[in-house]
């Protein structure tokens, strides 16, 4: 009897991430939604011009934000991400990569506004001098995403990579390969899926960051031409109008949330089917 | 062409290559700490661990900032263990893999990847609109709860799989039932990886500023209820760095944030190690 | 056991919680809105707290039409707003709602400090702000291309700019955007070619008010209706209050306060009429 009523209670318990995740999603289209159906889910989309207060909602320029720096991010994170995994689990002494690992790790903690505050005090005045413009930009964005996605694919792909059984390297030096041949012909590709999860989870961080882009995108509202450029994402125009929206301004941010939302779904999913397929 | 026949050059190119590339992402890391630190350490001290916040931020400490991120992350952290720790039970002892249990997983994923200004904006309509609680240490405590829940789930669940099956079958075999063998056989042994579960869990809240400032708000006086704002020290140095209220308390803020977090960490990571190295 | 305990730990948390809050005498109000305005409410919150023995006046930024929803949604005791105009259900007299002005305050068009521009036309800065005018070398500065930063649509200062300046015209495309004040006034200093406007009771050092049509932006130029961008800071609070809301919206609007919102840098409502 007991026993019943205990199996019961955490069934109930074990559903709360599920209740709470329908919860979320069921408000977030609650509050967004209707505005796809008042004007239209297209123009929405794929509408350029966001004058709120006009009544004009086109997040097209955040959602090309959003992918422009997060494929910065990835295209200056994931190799130097790669590089150091790699280089951590099958050349260095075992135990550099103990004390490394950690310290990596560790990293991973430190918190998203001081990594934007550092690209506003150093990088956005070195991009001004160096590359033009505001300094408030595209690639300030993505270096800074570069940075703070680094610890999560270091993170996961080192732990997939050292997951490859130590037969198959061994297998392939006595076959007489090199030990870059055996990572690149073996390790790297028994370990692909991992790897994969990794860089898409980092992407997904880079796309959900908030607090830091903020800091340092500049935030206009325009598709951005050049690197230089300023740009907007999804997540920075939430948090910038959130404060100052109301009617269908507010109910525009929502559907904001929810093209967001589409996308980590997306890339949460693909993630999920990458790493159950091992 | 001409690498094919150099593989032995090529491996050397290429471990050169890879530990300078290691090298540079390292000193990207500790460049950061470092520069924080360098800025930073000068302004703290005890007066400014102490003291309340003045003038905004301009003076005064950080005092009521510290005593609010405590009760935030304790309040959410106590909110998500039961249902976290709940959830992996449920998991790993009363089930077996089945369609409902992959949709939990999934649930849970999920979640975990939900960016935190969507459980800001939700938390901020839901907790603080619509139930009326306005922007209160219960708000927040809430809407981080639901945020570090996958993790809590995630680690619990690791921790519980990797106690051995004897354990269960000798509790078992003394006439135990199931949620004795629960209690009694397999908690204790999986406790402390659980709890490195709910150590990462309060760095991630500590650290989270889009989700808090929109629920908890930014409140400068110190909590007395978990109905009161609060101003958490990632909030308090979001404002003071972002309104140039006070650089050289911002970088103080700072300092005293990060090391805290890196300190959580640490213990979080010390803990998992020797729960490891006892059990294989 | 394991779950006894942790509900023990859980009752004793939410006693401590409970205990130091509902125990104790503490009255509290919480008061949300304008960012503008928020640093300005702080120190006002933190005298009227230093007088007054055992009540709390928790002050929220968030934005000023955050807290007319707060208001609405009783989720706060007052609320601030710097809009030129307040919504209709605020305003119906018929409504739940009061409302008062309870400060003044020029809207300051700032620039780098090394930038050798003194003196603007407002049409000039409108010019400016809707993008006709791309280069300070057509304003008689330096051959710099200009970059606008403004605030984000739907804020007060921002509002009430775009009212004052642009007069419905479209902001600039190429507009950069910071969400307060203060964000306003850093990107200004870091930006050498840049322009932006901004509360001028938050004017420091590290930017440089303008003139416009030739008047400084000065507090005796605003006063003399010389200097015509002027906002207005409203509080509005339920029309039956608590006791502790009425008294301290008394503080804010009666001499101390608003000596006090004097000495910070605005202006004092009660002083002047527009």
């Amino acid at each position: 009897m007991k026993e019943k009523l205990i199996q019961k209670s955490l069934f109930l318990i074990a559903t709360s991430a599920i209740s709470i995740l329908v919860l979320i999603t069921f408000f977030i289209f609650k509050e967004g939604s209707p505005l796809f159906l008042k004007k239209g889910f297209f123009s929405v989309v794929f509408g350029s011009d966001w004058s709120p207060i006009e009544g004009h909602f086109g997040v097209w320029p955040f959602i090309v934000g959003s992918i422009w720096v997060t494929v910065g991010a990835l295209v200056l994170g994931v190799p130097l991400a790669l590089a150091c995994s790699i280089f951590l689990v099958e050349f260095a002494p075992k135990k550099l990569r103990l004390w490394v690992k950690p310290a990596i790790e560790l990293l991973a903690g430190i918190p998203s506004v001081v990594y934007g505050f550092i690209g506003v005090v150093i990088l956005v005045p070195l991009i001004r001098v160096y590359f033009g413009g505001t300094g408030f930009s595209v690639l300030a964005s993505s270096v800074v995403l570069a940075i703070m996605i680094l610890p999560t694919i270091i993170g996961i792909s080192m732990d997939s990579l050292s997951a490859v059984p130590p037969s198959y390297r061994e297998g392939s030096l006595a076959l007489g390969a090199t030990p870059w041949q055996t990572v690149y012909r073996v390790v790297l590709p028994a370990a692909r899926s991992g790897v994969l999860a990794s860089v898409i989870l980092g992407m997904g961080r880079a796309i959900g960051e908030t607090m830091a882009v903020i800091m340092v995108a500049g935030n206009a509202v325009r598709i951005p031409g050049a690197l230089t450029d300023s740009v907007r994402t999804l997540t920075s125009n939430i948090a910038l109008e959130m404060g100052y929206a109301i009617g269908d301004h507010r109910m525009a941010l929502f559907a904001t949330g929810i093209i967001l939302f589409g996308f980590i779904m997306v890339l949460n999913i693909s993630a999920n089917l990458l790493t159950r397929k091992k | 062409m001409l690498k094919l026949h150099q593989p032995l050059l090529v491996d050397k190119a290429v471990k050169v290559l890879f530990w300078a590339l290691t090298f540079f992402t390292l000193i990207i890391l500790f460049f950061i700490l470092g520069f924080l630190l360098k800025k930073g350490l000068p302004v703290v001290s005890w007066e400014f661990l102490t003291q309340p916040i003045r003038d905004m931020g301009k003076s005064g400490g950080i005092f009521p900032s510290i005593i609010g991120t405590i009760y935030l992350t304790l309040l959410g952290v106590v909110l998500a263990t039961p249902l976290g720790v709940g959830t992996a039970i449920y998991l790993v002892e009363y089930t077996r893999e089945s369609r409902m249990t992959r949709a939990i997983r999934f649930g849970a994923d999920c979640l975990a990847g939900i960016p935190s200004i969507i459980f800001g904006m939700f938390g901020f309509v839901f907790f603080v609109i619509t139930l009326k609680m306005g922007w209160s240490l219960i708000s927040g405590a809430l809407t981080i709860a639901f945020m570090v829940l996958p993790t809590i789930i995630r680690t619990a669940e690791e921790a519980l799989k990797s106690v051995p099956q004897g354990y269960r079958e000798v509790s078992f075999s003394l006439g135990s039932g199931k949620w004795q063998t629960v209690l009694h056989a397999v908690l204790p042994r999986a406790l402390p990886g659980i709890l490195t579960g709910v150590v990462l869990s309060i760095g991630r809240c500590v650290g989270e500023t889009a989700a808090v400032i929109f629920t908890a708000g930014s409140a400068l006086g110190l909590p007395l209820s978990i109905f009161d704002s609060t101003r958490t020290l990632s909030v308090h140095f979001y404002i003071l760095a972002r309104e140039g209220i006070s650089m050289e308390n911002a970088y103080g803020t700072a300092v005293v944030l990060v090391l805290s977090i890196l300190l959580i960490n640490i213990f979080a990571y010390t803990l998992m190690n020797r729960y490891i190295s006892k059990n294989s | 056991m394991k779950k006894k305990i942790l509900s023990m730990i859980l009752g004793c948390f939410v006693l401590s919680f409970v205990g130091c809050g509902g125990g104790s005498s503490h009255q509290t109000i919480t008061i949300a809105g304008s960012t503008a305005f928020q640093p300005f409410a702080e120190k006002l919150a933190e005298i009227f707290m230093s007088k007054r023995e055992g009540v709390r006046v928790n002050v929220q930024g968030g934005g000023s039409i955050v807290g007319l929803q707060a208001i609405r949604a009783n989720a706060v005791e007052i609320a601030m707003a710097d809009l030129v105009t307040l919504p209709d259900d605020i305003v119906d007299p018929n409504g739940v709602f009061l409302n008062a002005a309870v400060a003044k305050d020029g809207i300051a068009v700032v620039v780098h400090p090394s930038n050798p521009i003194q003196n603007l036309s407002i049409s000039q800065v409108g010019d400016i702000f809707q993008g006709n005018i791309k280069n300070w070398k057509e304003v008689g500065g330096d051959d710099q291309e200009i970059s606008v930063i403004s605030r984000e649509k739907g804020s007060g200062t921002g509002k009430s700019f775009e009212d004052l300046v642009l007069k419905g015209a479209r902001l600039t495309k190429d507009a950069l955007f910071q969400d307060s004040n203060g964000t306003i006034r850093e990107t200004v200093s870091v930006i050498p070619n840049s322009i932006g406007y901004l509360f001028m009771g938050l004017l420091n050092e590290k930017v440089k008010a303008i003139s416009l049509d030739k008047q400084a932006a000065t507090e005796k130029n605003i006063l003399k209706g010389r200097y015509k961008l002027v906002n207005k800071v409203f509080f509005i609070w339920n029309k039956e209050p608590d006791a502790l809301s009425k008294e301290f919206v008394e503080f804010v609007l009666g001499e101390e306060g608003q000596k006090i919102i004097a000495q910070e840098g605005l202006l004092p409502a009660k002083d002047i009429k527009i």
